[in-house]
């Protein structure tokens, strides 16, 4: 057995043999200073069995399942989705032969607000940074030779969530495969957007209840749905920083839980169907520390403070993706690289499933080439590197679990926090999360200006050009008649359907939408009428309101 | 005036700048999310601002400037300088600057720059 107080004074020793408070500071992402080793001393008070464990067994440090990627990898998805449901069905397709597993949809922003292709606010951003969703046809061509019996599907949309889940089940009902045979995620998350990125449509109050609905519906009727998809990400990217990025997901759980069973469920009825999207960095060792931490406090929360019993309750399951606000516009082929060690560091931190950027990204939506080398970087990693044969291998590191004890305690003070403000509504209402954020956004911008903060070839080993893109390097060029197509499309789709029929439905949805039932029945009925996104939403306005951004730099 | 303009809600950047230029000692309006291309120009000749600064990361800064630039142009608003910032592809700067936006500033820009233009430009 190790004598601690043998190693403490022989530490010592060492230090001041060695001169160490000469050698250069070093810093952690989020500003504090690093050792410059760990030793047993750092994880004496981590308790093995209490605070480690076994992957797969409580509390989960080690990973969430016992076996992690020896079965099989990661899932691997790209984010993919742009101009008409053909371009991005043809695009699924491509990816899906070459070893994709399932699809993650990527929706224009006027899909995401809720507005259709033909909405004068639409006009600059039809099919431009997802795959456009006016009606009910266009899932249909989107999912054209897709049998959504096996395929897994996700879908990042917060405010219409429950309408494109609705489709989701109508496009089940026209192939012959029931609700409870439907597999995939939606993100379902709009507390993250009034925080970052600013895609809400209603206030809190009734978005909650949306979210709501939709959650209920899954856990009755979708079996195999994840029905939230908890974006940390979108905080992320936004400027927060790795605890606040987990405390403030964490929060936007807790009051989504508050919301789902206050209406009589128990939380083991859904919680084992709660999934999480977070972002990393290129900080490799502190990310799976952060995330390790995170698995560890999650099942805390859930047993503890939530009396969970399922022990699938209490898995902190995420997808990962190297964020994008790492990426860089100068010499751009860097960011394979950069992707690759953010993939590294999602992996040692045991992520189920990986959403990999292509190194274009800063400028565009991927070309079939860069969004193929994205698949292959994480096909090299799983498969040429051995990375999958040992679970949790950064476990008993001195330093990776330091930081996961310390990093437990962190987040979990930031949820507290919040807590003491009555919880993540109140604390977004009052603009909390959205100052934290933008905070850190701004250290980081002025580390990075002052140099203190390398990106290399941005403020460090910049090449003469200053690493400018070469006008010959092919992007993907968005296709000038998309919104025309799409709007083509809407017109005739239009002329096709039954109006009385659309406008009883709606009607119907605005009654109901007044009362407290769910709203998903009412909605799956309505989509198969063929009304737009942007009926439905304008519906449902009409009820719940809409948001009025708190401004404040 | 720093500007968000249209469906895009990225606005870290937008609220950055703001904070970065407010701390260099310039007086500093920004929009909050999602107004259009008229909305900006009114509050613009309200504030009687200097400069109007477009933060866009959607990819459709060509568009949304040829409207700004219409709608001051049909206001016959004259001394008021437009830039754009966010994710601009490289080969559309020099359309952009065509049309008649002032300057440029991409992602990756070295934010001395932008305040070096403001300086300049007599804000």
């Amino acid at each position: 057995m190790m004598n601690m107080e043998e190693i403490k004074k022989s530490q010592e020793k060492w230090e001041s043999e060695n001169r160490l408070d000469g050698l250069p500071s070093a810093k952690s992402d989020m500003g504090e200073e690093l050792k410059v080793v760990y030793t047993p001393v750092d994880v004496a008070h981590v308790d093995y069995l209490k605070d480690i464990g076994y992957p797969g067994a409580y509390p989960f440090t080690r990973g969430v399942y016992p076996g992690m990627y020896r079965k099989r990898p990661w899932q691997m998805r790209l984010y993919s989705g742009f101009g008409t449901a053909e371009d991005t069905n043809k695009r699924w397709k491509y990816l899906l032969e070459r070893g994709n597993n399932g699809v993650a949809v990527a929706f224009d922003l006027p899909t995401q607000m809720g507005i259709n292709s033909d909405h004068p606010h639409a006009e600059d951003e039809v099919g431009r940074l997802g795959v456009a969703i006016d009606t009910l046809r266009d899932m249909e061509i989107l999912y054209a030779d897709l049998p959504v019996e096996q395929l897994v599907s996700s879908f990042n949309i917060n405010a219409p969530a429950v309408i494109i889940l609705a489709m989701y089940i109508a496009i089940g009902e026209k192939q012959g495969v029931p609700p409870e045979k439907l597999a995939g995620t939606i993100s379902n998350d709009i507390l993250c957007e009034y925080v970052s990125r600013g895609m809400w449509v209603f206030p809190p109050a009734p978005a909650l209840r949306l979210v709501g609905d939709l959650a209920e519906y899954c856990a009755k009727h979708l079996p195999k749905f994840y029905p939230f998809n908890i974006r940390g990400i979108i905080m992320r990217e936004a400027g927060a920083n790795m605890i606040q990025e987990a405390a403030f997901a964490f929060s936007n759980a807790l009051a989504y839980i508050q919301e789902i069973t206050s209406r009589g469920l128990h939380v083991d009825d859904f919680a084992s169907r709660i999934s999480f999207f977070f972002a990393t960095g290129l900080k490799i060792f502190e990310e799976a520390a952060r995330y390790r931490a995170a698995r560890k406090l999650w099942a805390r929360i859930m047993r503890e403070s939530l009396g969970a019993e399922d022990p699938k309750s209490m898995l902190f399951r995420f997808t990962g993706t190297t964020g994008g606000s790492y990426y860089r516009p100068r010499e751009p082929q860097n960011n394979l690289v950069r992707g690759a060690y953010g993939l590294l560091g999602n992996i040692l931190g045991g992520a189920q499933g990986m959403l990999h950027p292509a190194w274009d990204e800063p400028f565009a939506i991927p070309t079939e080439e860069s969004a193929l080398l994205a698949l292959r970087t994480q096909q090299v990693l799983a498969y040429e590197t051995g990375i999958t044969g040992v679970a949790d291998p950064l476990g008993g590191s001195y330093f990776v679990e330091a930081l996961t004890k310390a990093y437990e305690h962190q987040i979990e003070a930031a949820i507290e926090q919040i807590e003491g403000m009555g919880g993540a509504v109140r604390a977004i209402e009052e603009g909390f999360m959205q100052r934290e954020i933008a905070g850190e956004a701004y250290r980081v911008m002025k580390e990075e200006r002052s140099g203190e903060r390398v990106v290399v070839g941005m403020n460090k080993f910049v090449s003469e050009d200053k690493g400018v893109v070469k006008p010959e390097t092919p992007f993907h060029e968005a296709d000038p008649h998309t919104r025309g197509r799409q709007i083509e499309r809407l017109d005739r789709v239009r002329t096709e359907r039954d109006d009385n029929t659309v406008r009883d439905c709606l009607s119907e949805l605005k009654d109901k939408a007044k009362g407290k039932e769910n709203l998903m029945p009412q909605l799956v009925k309505t989509v198969k009428t063929y009304a737009s996104v942007e009926e439905i939403m304008e519906t449902l306005k009409q009820v719940f309101g809409t948001f009025q951004e708190p401004i404040n730099i | 005036m720093i500007a968000k303009v249209g469906l895009d809600g990225h606005d870290r950047g937008a609220k950055a700048i703001a904070r970065l230029l407010k701390d260099s000692g310039m007086e500093v309006i920004y929009t909050g999310l999602h107004q259009t291309p008229e909305q900006i120009v009114n509050t613009a000749i309200q504030e009687d601002v200097d400069v109007i600064g477009l933060s866009i990361l959607s990819g459709a800064h060509m568009g949304i400037s040829r409207k700004i630039l219409g709608i001051l142009q049909e206001k016959g608003v004259e001394n008021m300088t437009y830039i754009v910032g966010g994710i601009i592809i490289d080969r559309d700067i020099p359309k952009l600057k065509e049309m008649g936006v002032a300057e440029v500033f991409p992602m990756g820009s070295d934010i001395d720059d932008i305040v070096a233009f403001l300086k300049e430009n007599q804000v």
